[in-house]
This record gives structure tokens, sequence and C-alpha cells, in this order.
């Protein structure tokens, strides 16, 4: 009976750990200039997308044939496009699509890697070499070359270059919790866990997931960023949304025709890629330092 | 040490049957018959099927599969479906004109990332290390097709310093003997067109250098940081070396090991990267070659175009792994 209550009291101390690493990480994040100007880009961003249709001073895909690749002025402060259409009002519309492909791609690695991992980690043995098999048959292809004969086989659109990418990003995040799988199974608090009679769903879900979190949030966030860059680059290839999507990568290949005549076609979009990636990198960098301090670069 | 490079390489093998499994379905779930691709829509239904018939294709696919297995073992890659060439044949120029092009950028990454990450350390928090970071990061975040626009537009367009793409001058084209047109305009002693093939490689190669550039840098810096702080370092500055010896002689060697599997690493995502690069270049990669043929539905192209980069992918990461312990002597394996 003692032991069962030791062993209570050992979960019960391990949860209430948790709790004061997140409290000691979030004070850790607020001192971090980097990080918060990291996460000011990226809200700065999310703003734009959540209020496109306010912000935006035309719709997306209004055509001026007149004011064909009008350079920028006081009515178009990026600009206009071979249809005569509102640059400025296109990159703050192709946030919502940057933002929601590296969003939402990194949701399905993180959900569907987090599971292979989990059952990896957990039951190892033959299912623990098949699933690392996959794993490393996956990683031995370049990225973007696998993305790309994903997209060929689903066909060309937004939708099918998100699944590409998240597809691609399984095996990092599967090989990042199997690994935390591993050592953390290894813990009293498991073993503890185990002892008490808990059964192996609950161990996973309540004990072994929570307290890998923390790198998941940090791979996640820099996922994101690598994420919005593989949605760009499918969209460059003409792989990702297709016309008239103002999505950025895409709208990078259109301005390739125009570089003499219209270079602001180009600059605008490809700042905006770099400028919300940069912000996914800051802020990622601040959560693995704030959350891992042993990961600090 | 052998021991385990024959243990490494007979990891390989599962990984590259399982590879070739993939690409193999991959190329088949593609949608549309090659045989209409190659005749067209306006062929009739027999001609289709002849074609269909001819090219293997209404077999089933274990037979398929194994037909092509048993190829690859004997160095037979399949013929292109649209130029009729066998893909071993045609591959090389495609292949090396990546592989000049990845060296190139790994080059540059190499030197100046290495060495910039190295004069952060040795003078932390001074401007020039505040600069250089600074410049690290925003090139870790650089989309690599927008970097090549941007060049295109700077140093070709306006400044007129750089060709805008391609490979070399059409009007004065590279007799081509190992198709590295570096080392072939240097056999023959051509200095016009080696001059030329250098102006041709550098826009793409700076694009291509930028992330690993940066992440070299980065790598390099954390890593000298964490060696200069060693009581051997310290020793070494107390019996006097000069700054400049105790960190590219002894620090370096022993910072240069996750350095190493960063290079390593970056090289082959240098090989997924080219493909963009050489889309904007119009550079007759190896990229360009498999990306052509998704078009086509060239499967044999696909396939073995896919196989050779990632198992190039394979090998260098296996070369990092030995290279370890020729570097690092602390390193052991059994």
């Amino acid at each position: 009976m003692a032991e069962l209550a030791r062993n209570e009291a050992n979960i019960v101390q391990q949860e209430e750990q948790a709790t004061s690493l997140w409290k000691e990480g979030w004070i850790r994040f607020r001192k971090n200039k980097m990080a918060l100007v990291g996460s000011g880009i990226v809200l700065f961003f999310i703003l734009l997308a959540v209020f496109a249709p306010l912000i935006a001073p035309y719709e997306m895909n209004d055509q001026q044939l007149s004011m064909r690749l009008q350079a920028p002025s006081k009515d178009h402060i990026f600009g206009t496009d071979d249809f005569g259409r509102d640059i400025f009002s296109r990159v703050v519309y192709g946030a919502r699509i940057s933002l929601w492909v590296g969003f939402f791609s990194v949701l399905g690695s993180v959900v569907i890697g987090s599971l292979l991992g989990i059952i990896a980690g957990y039951y190892g043995r033959w299912i623990d070499a098949v699933i690392s098999r996959i794993f490393d048959i996956m990683l031995a292809f370049p990225s973007i070359l696998l993305a790309i004969g994903i997209v060929a086989v689903l066909g060309p659109s937004l939708k099918n270059a998100l699944i590409a990418i998240a597809v691609i990003n399984i095996p990092n995040f599967g090989r990042l919790i199997r690994s935390r799988v591993l050592s953390i199974k290894q813990e009293e608090y498991i073993t503890a866990a185990k002892a008490i009679g808990m059964s192996d769903a609950r161990i996973l879900f309540h004990h072994i997931l929570p307290n890998s979190m923390a790198p998941i949030i940090v791979q996640g966030t820099l996922a994101i960023a690598t994420a919005i860059i593989e949605a760009a680059a499918l969209g460059f290839l003409g792989l990702g949304a297709q016309p008239p999507n103002p999505e950025w990568g895409k709208m990078l290949a259109d301005s390739k025709a125009y570089l003499t005549q219209a270079p602001w076609t180009m600059i605008f979009p490809g700042l905006a890629i770099m400028l919300t990636v940069l912000g996914f990198n800051l802020m990622g960098d601040g959560l693995r330092d704030a959350l891992d301090p042993r990961m600090k670069s | 040490m052998f021991s385990y490079t024959i243990k490494r390489l007979l990891t390989v093998i599962p990984v590259l049957l399982g590879m070739s499994l993939v690409v193999f379905f991959m190329i088949r779930a593609i949608p549309g018959n090659p045989a209409q691709v190659i005749l067209g829509q306006k062929a009739t239904k027999e001609a289709v099927e002849a074609l269909t018939h001819k090219l293997g294709l209404d077999q089933p696919w274990y037979v398929q599969y194994i037909k092509y297995l048993g190829g690859l073992l004997k160095g037979d890659l399949g013929e292109s479906l649209r130029t009729g060439v066998a893909v071993s044949q045609e591959i090389w120029p495609y292949l090396a004109a990546t592989l000049e092009l990845s060296l190139a950028a790994m080059f540059i990454a190499v030197v100046i990332g290495v060495n910039a990450g190295i004069i952060s350390a040795w003078f932390q928090n001074s401007w020039f290390d505040y600069v250089a970071m600074v410049l690290a990061l925003v090139g870790v975040s650089m989309p690599i097709f927008w970097l090549g626009l941007m060049e295109q537009w700077i140093f070709a367009i306006n400044l007129d310093w750089f060709p805008t793409s391609g490979r070399e001058d059409v009007r004065n084209p590279i007799e081509a003997i190992t198709h590295l047109y570096v080392i072939d305009t240097l056999m023959q002693g051509n200095t016009d067109q080696f001059v030329q093939t250098l102006q041709h490689l550098v826009l793409p190669s700076v694009a291509l250098a930028t992330i690993p550039m940066a992440i070299i840098a980065r790598m390099t810096r954390s890593s000298m940081l964490e060696v200069m702080k060693s009581d051997y370092i310290r020793t070494a500055r107390a019996k006097g070396l000069s700054m400049f010896w105790v960190v590219y002689k002894h620090s370096l060697k022993n910072a240069i090991i996750p350095v190493l599997t960063v290079i390593g690493l970056q090289m082959g995502l240098l090989l997924g990267g080219a493909i963009l690069t050489e889309t904007i270049f119009s550079w007759p990669g190896i990229g360009r070659y498999i990306y052509e043929a998704i078009g086509y539905r060239d499967y044999p192209v696909i396939q073995s175009g896919i196989l050779i980069v990632a198992m190039i992918f394979i090998f260098i990461n296996l070369i990092v792994d030995l290279l370890y312990a020729a570097i690092d002597p602390r390193i052991k394996y059994n």
C-alpha cells in the first residue's frame, strides 16, 4: 500500500515539475530579444492573414488591364502585376495561404509522426524496426524531390502540396518522439505508473506524450518555417497553388518573365516569404533555448 | 573500423531496396499512361495498347519490379521513353552539371561559412560577430528561388557582371570530355572558356550556397566557442602560442566534427536544392532532367534519376560517418 502511495506521489511530483518547467521556459523566452522579434513578425503576419479583407485595398484577383506592370505608387504601394492586379493586396492575401499550409502541414506531420514515434519507441522490437526503416527510407530522399514525386502522383494543387509537405516531415517528428520515448520510458515514474497497473494508452498519452511536448513545440515551430519555404518552392515549380491563387511562390514564378520591366513583382512576394520564415526561425530558436536549455546553440 | 564500414554498407542495402520500391510504386501511381503520352492524344487505342505491351507496362507490377531490379544490378537503368537513349548513357552529363554546381556551392559555403564562424567565435560579441550572425540568420530563412531571381536582377540584368542563365555560352560551346566543364576547359587549356564557365557558375552556386553557408557559419561558431573554453586551449595560450595558431590548429581540429556532420548533411540537401536553382538558372542538371521527365511520364528517367540522387545522398552520409574516426581519434567504431 505504502509502495503504491509512493508511486502516485512520484507521478504527481513529476507533473508539478513539468508545470514549473513551462513557467521557467516562459520567463526565459520573454528575456530573449531575438525570440520576441521573431514572435512579433509571426504575429504581424497572422494579423495580416486574419484581417486581409480589411487591410488589402483591392480584391486579390481584381484585374485592371490598363494598369499592367505599374511601378509602386501611392495607389499601388507594391506596384501591379501583368494582369494589373494590386501586388500589396495579393501579398496580404498570400499570407493566409502560406500560414495555412505551414501550420496544417506541420500539424499533420506532428500527429502522424508522434503516433508512429510513440508506437516505435514504446513497443520496440519488430514494430520499431519496421517503422524506423520506413523513416530511414523516407529520409534518404532529398525532401523536395520526395515532395515533387508525391505531388506528381496526387496532381498539382495547394491541398496536395500540403499533403506532400506533411508526409515528408513525418520522419523528422517520428524520430524525435521515438528517441524521447526511449529515454522517458526508463524513468522511475513510468515504471511506477506501470507498477500501479496503468494502461499502456494512459501511460503513452498522459505521461510520455506531455513530457515530449517541449521538443515537439520547438521542432514544430522550426518546421513551419521549412514548410512555408517548401510550399513556396512547390508553388514556384507550378506544383502547388494554381492560378489565380495569390500564393507567394507562384507569384515569384510568374514574376520571372518580367524581371527586367517590373522587378517589384518579384521583390515583395519574396520579401514576404523571407520575413515569415525568419520570424518562425527566430521564434523556434527562442523556444528551443527557453524550453530545452541543453539544446541551446 | 573495417568491420564497421562493412556493417554500415550492409545497412544501406535494405534502405536502397526500400527506396527502389517506393520510387517504383510512386512513379506508377502518377496518373496517365506513358504510352498515350508518347504517342499523343490522337493515337489510336490499338497503337497505345501495342506500345504499352512493347514497354512491358501491361505486365504485373512484381514482374516489372523484378526486371527493373535485375537491370539495376547489371547497371542497366532502362531506356528513356522520350528519347529512346539508355538512361545510363544519357544521365551523366546532367549529373555532372549538378555535381559541378553542388561542389562549387559547397566550396563557397565551407570556405566562407567556416571562416565566418571562426572569426565570429574568435571575436565574440564584436560588430563582425553580430553582422555575421544576423546575416546567417537571414541566410537560413532565404528562399533559394527568390535569392536566385534577385541575383539575376542585380548582377546579370542591371550590372551585367554575369550571364543570366545557362552553363555555357551557346556561341562558344565547350567540347565535353568529363562533362565537368571547369575540368574540361582546364584540360583543354582554354582560358577563355574556363573564365566563361566560372562566370556561369557564380550566380547559381552562390544562390545554392547561401543556406548551407549560414548553417555552417552558425555551427562553426558555436562549436568553436565551446572548444575555446577548454583547458588545453588555455594551456596553449599560456605557453605563448599565437592566437591564430591556437584558433586554426588546436581549436578548429576539435571543433570541426559537428561542422563536418552539418557539411555532410548539407551536401545531400544541396542535391535537392539544386532542382530549384537549376530551374531559375536554366542549368541542365539532374533536377531539371527529373522534373521534365515527370511531365512526360518518362518512368525509367524519373525512377533512375531519383534513385541515383538518393544513393548519392546516402553515400555522402556514409562517408561523413566514416570520416569522423579519421579526424577525431576519440571516436572508435566497434
